[in-house]
């Protein structure tokens, strides 16, 4: 240890060595508590580090011990009279020996594990060098620094303890509880599940979602343009995931600027599309804001001249394709869906722009989702939107003209439905298919030989059923497709027939989009659901103003939609300009109005059922309630009384009450 | 070294048929190059018998080395070698310090360095590299001879002058040599020992040699060639000189590269074929899942049983370590790992694996080891607190035995007897082991997961049933920490290793070990047992990983690479390629066969603690402390060695790039990632303690 010309001092040098190393440890210890940069900590974790730390720090630092020191602690102890030059030994050697157990101990930290090295490190390296380990400095609570009251002096507090007191103190140190194990995915399948965590972003991270961010919501073509496709492809956003579906769960803060809206729903594609996400958790985030993109009463669409159709019938779209993705079924959500937009479809206190939604969301689900949700809500529904239709108030000139679209958004789903019946009825596959197991096919028996025409709404005479409140229909299973059309014909009329009778195979809309790039979204809306295109009509701002809402006796209502359309003035010479403009657009045009003739005819001949309707509100199918003798005054009281998105009033107090209800059903 | 993800694959050029013959030119040709220039004759006979010596030793020449040394008067050979025995006597300390007296005068140490240095510099670009690593061990042998001649400031300025020249994973050295500042601290200081009694090894071609040799003529000397001769080794081999990467690529082990000839033992790395086991396991199978599906079952069954037919020219002969017999427990074990292995998921760079991650929650003592059963069914924990934790990570809850007088009352001719025995009032989730002293460093399930060893920082390994949840055995012996503990693949033997540098064999049911590894420079930190029970892999905090055979107890592979010490191993499932990862943050591939370095997986932030390969061994994942998974796609090697797979091309190895590796990274919230487990389906496992900060 030291020299044998120092022989003689061995003894009381040895003592001397362990306070002093008791001194340093201490230090050491404080250090380690405060993280102080202090010389002696920085060896150390230099040492811990690895070989290939940097070694451009030309003159190294270590604990260095001055004489004074060991003089003043060797008289600490009672050894008053120490020589410069053994106490020069005495520290030179301590020194040497601090480091040695500095690098002992680095080892014990590195197989235990750990970045940080700790007193117990340091303790077990003494034990190894047959030094005494230094006892009480393992807590890991923090110490005390306190200055002195009459010097300026700062010191450890190191209090006292009265281990009687102690021993016979009734409150038990807390227990820190069992250590357990917690099982959770961490990647599946390649994909970075998160861990439910958000790590430390990088600063290149943050970076990226900085700029993307700043893209996506400016008004730049490009820059969107490329955001996006980076979005839709980069491998190493996943950390940014939970960010992203916070910025897209923006849409809530921003429903009146529809072309922000949009970029939104164009990011959450994009997130949606990248096969490197593990959407998982989130996949909820994200559908909630896509639901409120098509259900809700945006404060866009107050102002008749935004489209925020189109936004809804994208959403729409988007909804479909989450649905495709595949992720949705582990959720649970491919069930949930329907329900969601099935309780805004039946609530006649939403304003129509969510009804449009709820049919374009079910259409988008598919012809499963239409034939079980809206076909049997139709009965009900129906009679409630022909009265929209059939009000000509000034007032209401707004509604009545979101009613049509909601319509054409009906005639849509109807088609949809009834061309995927066509289509598997046609196809001998499926047929040989469905003989095979005739309890999954929907159809009638006789549906291979009938061929829908235009003149097949004939055959609505020789329906089995007649046009009742389809609540019950849900329970009887499978529907016949003869007496779907002539459910449906009893709606729409012939124009479902020049629809569905061309005779063209029908190809679903959803198989066309998945194609389909981001871009073009307003154009691709429009195009899959041709009924929009239909009310897509610039309306002159004279028609927003708030009218006297006078009652409407309803039976002294016209029975054609012509008259609609004269009382409608300008709005209906502008129709037919527009319609002139292309033939291909007529057929469509025409729609609505043929139907308006159709429905009309038959509205009056179920005015009472749909009294009880509306009254028995959601649960229409299941309690009929005694049909009621209402007066058409009543009943247009009644659907006065929906809110619509002409009166901002009402529709301020919706998005807080109602949202909640459907989209906490939907988490 | 700045591209992070800079992946090499090294590939070996072709060479002459000199090679064997290289060795023994290379020893030869350095005393030769010396003597040229007037060295002590006596000193000579020393050194040639003290490789005599030497040589008999590692022959295992008992006898004749007893009677050489009792000849020659040498003291009694523990402690001149190898570092079986750390602390040596204080008259051979002085005897071998006393190589280092001279005069010792600052300016001419300088002088010389300067002119070394410089002529390494003006010396053609073709030999730089591999005469640059002179400079390293030259500095650190000039230092040590001012140190020990007492001048104290010299060698202190020296120190300082030269030390920040030397490269980066030379500084964890330099660190610890420089708080040897005195002639006494000196004796004592572990790598002081080391650098004493060994001779750094260098690998350099012929013409680089030569060069050297002309320099040396040129200029006198005397204390270079004093260096040059009594602590360096030159192992000269012929053909082109290597370049920067290549030299790099091996370099950064405490006491320089491997011998050439320490890699040229045939190393059995096969894997022995399965013994044909024929249990009638599938009988309740068969009943349950219908007529046609057990005869597709037997078919496959065959297929696998052929394939391992195949006699794999590689594989040791069975019997070429007495493995325990199969029981029939061993084989039902053996058939049902095998049926999950037919439900696994092919991985590869198309498939990454899922990850699921067991995190350790309310450890507040720490948890410094964690261990996965074979079967992924167990989990056992070793904590800073001493304590062991066991899990199961099954439904199947961890019961005890009953107790001696219910066990007599069963039925033991029962089938589900091992069933019966257990107590099922006694089901719990876990099981707290105690009995360390110390941090617990290292857990192994035994194959039959009966039993569980622990290795801790007291010095002891403990041998635990897993039946009782209580300790059999403790196996002292080591003295030391013992970093590392591994059951063999078969049972019964298990290997420890720890700070005493050596690795030991043991078996279950013996108190003394069965061999002794002893090499290593410095502790012992990791191991692993190659899947065919024959050989052990060690790594150490030398920068080193060596092969061991457990019939004989040589090394026969040294592998060196590694910039800081190594703290994880682990085999690829055919027992070829090696892969070692530690504190320098970079994951080495090395093959076993030629023990040459095939790719640097270049990544992690912090030191790595875990690797594992997938089942079938494709993809390769890391884990450390950096809170992060990496999964490296290691085919690609594979692949890309397939081609120039020829016994003529192993000595210069050349560098090619193969773009990164990395597969994927992935991040854990704040749990470091101390154990990776591919289960039998190759679903990772990743295990660790939640760190809050």
């Amino acid at each position: 240890m030291v020299s044998s010309a120092q022989n003689g001092g061995l003894n009381f040098d040895f003592r001397l060595l362990c306070v002093l190393l008791e001194f340093l440890a201490k230090t050491m210890q404080n250090m380690n508590d405060s993280h102080a940069p202090l010389p002696s900590q920085q060896s150390a974790e230099t040492t811990s580090a690895s070989g290939a730390s940097a070694s451009t720090s030309g003159e190294r630092k270590f604990a260095q011990i001055p004489k004074e020191s060991v003089k003043a602690h060797a008289e600490s102890i009672g050894i008053s009279e120490v020589s410069g030059d053994v106490s020069a030994m005495v520290a030179e050697d301590a020194c040497y020996r601090l480091r040695e157990v500095m690098q002992a101990s680095c080892q014990f930290m590195r197989h235990a594990k750990r970045k940080r090295l700790t007193a117990e490190d340091f303790n077990r390296a003494l034990r190894w060098s047959n030094v005494e380990p230094m006892y009480g400095h393992n807590s890991p609570d923090p110490m005390v620094f306190r200055p002195t009251k009459d010097a300026e002096l700062y010191f450890y507090e190191d209090r006292e303890i009265n281990l009687t007191e102690f021993a016979m103190e009734t409150i038990l140190p807390r227990n820190p509880g069992e250590t357990t194990v917690k099982a959770q995915w961490l990647v599946v399948e390649g994909r970075d599940k998160g861990a439910g965590s958000s790590p430390a972003l990088s600063e290149e991270l943050v970076q990226y979602y900085d700029q993307v961010t700043r893209a996506i919501l400016g008004g730049n073509e490009q820059l969107i343009k490329t955001a996006l496709a980076d979005l839709r492809t980069n491998s190493r956003v996943s950390a940014l995931l939970p960010y992203f579906v916070y910025l897209v769960g923006e849409v809530k803060s921003i429903s009146h600027d529809l072309e922000a809206l949009t970029r939104l729903l164009q990011t959450a594609q994009a997130l949606i599309q990248n096969p490197h996400l593990y959407l998982g958790p989130y996949l909820k985030q994200l559908v909630a804001s896509v639901m409120y993109c098509i259900l809700e009463p945006l404060a866009a669409s107050i102002n008749p001249l935004n489209d925020h159709w189109a936004l809804r019938d994208y959403a729409a779209r988007l909804l479909a394709q989450i649905c495709r993705s595949g992720c949705m079924s582990v959720e649970g959500l491919q069930k949930q869906l329907p329900l969601a937009l099935q309780k805004v479809l039946v609530d006649p206190a939403r304003p129509l722009c969510s009804h449009y939604g709820a049919v374009v969301g079910l259409t988008a689900l598919g012809s499963k989702a239409v034939e079980e949700v809206l076909y049997p809500q139709l009965g009900t529904y129906w009679p409630f939107l022909q009265s929209w239709m059939e009000d000509r108030t000034i007032s209401n000139a707004q509604a009545k003209a979101d009613a049509h679209r909601v319509q054409g958004a009906i005639l849509s789903a109807a088609e949809l439905l009834l061309k995927t019946y066509q289509q598997s009825s046609s196809d001998p596959h499926a047929e040989s298919s469905h003989e095979s197991s005739p309890n999954q096919s929907p159809h009638h028996p006789d549906a291979s030989d009938f061929t829908i025409g235009t003149f097949g709404h004939l055959l609505e005479s020789s329906g089995t059923a007649g046009p009742n409140s389809g609540g019950h229909r849900r329970d009887k299973g499978p529907v016949p497709i003869t007496q779907m059309y002539s459910d449906l014909y009893s709606f729409f009329g012939d124009s479902l027939a020049v629809r569905v009778g061309n005779g063209a195979p029908f190809v679903p809309a959803k198989e066309e989009e998945s194609d389909q790039d981001v871009e073009p979204i307003i154009e691709a809306g429009s195009s899959a659901f041709p009924s929009v295109q239909v009310e897509r009509v610039d309306l002159p701002p004279m028609l927003t103003f708030a009218g006297n809402g006078q009652p409407i006796d309803l039976s002294s209502m016209p029975s054609t939609s012509e008259a609609t359309h004269t009382t409608g003035g300008r709005r209906t010479s502008k129709r037919r300009q527009s319609s002139k403009e292309s033939p291909k657009s007529k057929r469509a045009r025409r729609a609505p109005s043929m139907s308006d003739i159709f429905s009309l005819s038959r509205a009056s001949q179920r005015k009472r059922d749909i009294v009880v309707n509306i009254r028995g509100g959601r649960q229409v199918g299941k309690k009929k309630t005694k049909p009621g003798a209402l007066l058409g005054a009543e009943l247009s009281r009644l659907c006065r009384r929906v809110p619509f998105v002409g009166k901002r009033k009402k529709v301020k107090t919706l998005p807080g009450k109602v949202l909640q209800p459907s989209m906490g059903m939907l988490l | 070294m700045a591209d992070p993800n800079r992946t090499v694959v090294v590939t070996d050029g072709s060479n002459d048929a000199s090679t064997v013959s290289g060795a023994a030119t290379g020893v030869q040709s350095s005393p030769k190059g010396e003597k040229g220039a007037g060295t002590d004759p006596s000193k000579m006979d020393q050194q040639t018998l003290a490789a005599v010596l030497q040589f008999l030793k590692n022959n295992k020449l008992k006898d004749a080395e007893a009677a050489l040394r009792r000849e020659a008067k040498l003291p009694d050979g523990n402690g001149d070698s190898s570092g079986s025995s750390r602390v040596a006597t204080s008259g051979e300390v002085s005897s071998v310090l006393s190589a280092y007296e001279s005069e010792g005068d600052l300016a001419r140490y300088c002088e010389y360095y300067n002119s070394l240095s410089s002529f390494i510099e003006s010396s053609l670009d073709a030999h730089k590299h591999e005469l640059g690593c002179l400079l390293y061990p030259v500095f650190i042998h000039m230092y040590l001879q001012l140190v020990y001649n007492r001048h104290e400031k010299e060698a202190h300025k020296f120190f300082n002058r030269f030390s920040v020249e030397q490269e980066d994973w030379h500084q964890e050295d330099l660190r610890t040599l420089s708080t040897v500042k005195t002639r006494e601290q000196m004796e004592g200081n572990d790598l002081m020992d080391t650098f004493r009694s060994s001779k750094f090894v260098l690998r350099m071609s012929r013409d680089s040699y030569q060069s050297l040799r002309r320099y040396l003529k040129q200029n006198e000397h005397r204390e270079l060639l004093s260096i040059l001769q009594d602590h360096l080794f030159i192992d000269v081999f012929d053909g082109v000189p290597r370049n920067r990467e290549q030299v790099q690529a091996t370099s950064g082990a405490m006491m320089g590269e491997a011998r050439r000839d320490a890699n040229k033992v045939k190393v059995l790395y096969g894997l022995p074929k399965e013994p044909d086991i024929n249990v009638p396991l599938d009988d309740d199978d068969e009943g349950a899942e219908g007529e046609d599906k057990p005869k597709k079952k037997k078919q496959k069954k065959d297929l696998l049983l052929n394939k391992n037919k195949k006699a794999d020219p590689n594989a040791p002969p069975p019997s070429r370590i007495p493995l325990p017999e199969l029981k029939d427990a061993d084989k039902l074990e053996k058939v049902l790992s095998w049926k999950e292995g037919l439900k696994r998921v092919p991985l590869g760079r198309e498939n990454l694996p899922s990850i699921c991650f067991y995190t350790l929650a309310n450890a507040y003592q720490n948890v410094s080891a964690v261990g996965v059963s074979e079967d992924s069914s167990l989990l056992a924990a070793g904590f800073e607190d001493s304590n062991v934790r066991v899990w199961s990570l099954s439904p199947q809850r961890l019961r005890t035995m009953r107790n001696a007088s219910e066990l007599d009352q069963l039925d033991k001719e029962a089938d589900d007897i091992v069933e019966r025995m257990m107590d099922e009032k006694t089901a719990a989730d876990s099981w707290l082991l105690h009995g360390h002293t110390g941090p617990v460093y290292a857990t192994s399930f035994s194959p039959d997961r009966e039993q569980l060893l622990t290795s801790s920082e007291d010095g002891t390994v403990r041998l635990w049933s897993l039946h009782t949840y209580s300790n059999l055995v403790v196996y002292k012996g080591h003295n030391y920490p013992v970093w590392d503990v591994q059951f063999s693949p078969t049972g019964y033997y298990f290997v420890s290793g720890g700070h005493d540098r050596v690795a030991r064999l043991w078996g279950t049911d013996q108190f003394q070990p069965i061999r002794m590894f002893v090499g290593h420079y410095s502790d012992v930190t990791c191991i692993q047992y190659h899947p065919n029970s024959n050989y052990v892999a060690t790594g150490s905090s030398d920068r080193t990983v060596r092969l061991w055979d457990v019939l004989n107890g040589n090394c026969v592979r040294v592998m060196t690479g590694h910039k800081a010490a190594v703290h994880t191993l682990a085999w690829s499932p055919d027992g070829r390629y090696l892969a070692s990862a530690g504190v320098d943050k970079n994951v080495l591939l090395w093959d076993i066969a030629y023990g040459r370095l095939l790719a640097e997986m270049k990544g992690h932030t912090d030191p790595i603690y875990s690797l594992c390969f997938s089942r079938e061994g494709s993809i390769l994942a890391s884990g450390g402390i950096d809170n992060t998974v990496k999964i490296w796609d290691v085919q690609k090697v594979f692949e890309e060695i397939a081609g120039s797979d020829d016994l003529t091309s192993l000595d210069r190895a050349s560098l090619v790039e193969v773009g990164s590796l990395l597969l994927g990274s992935f991040q854990t919230k704040a749990t470091p990632v101390l154990k990776l487990h591919f289960s039998h389906r190759n679903l990772l496992l990743g295990c660790g303690r939640y760190q809050h900060s």
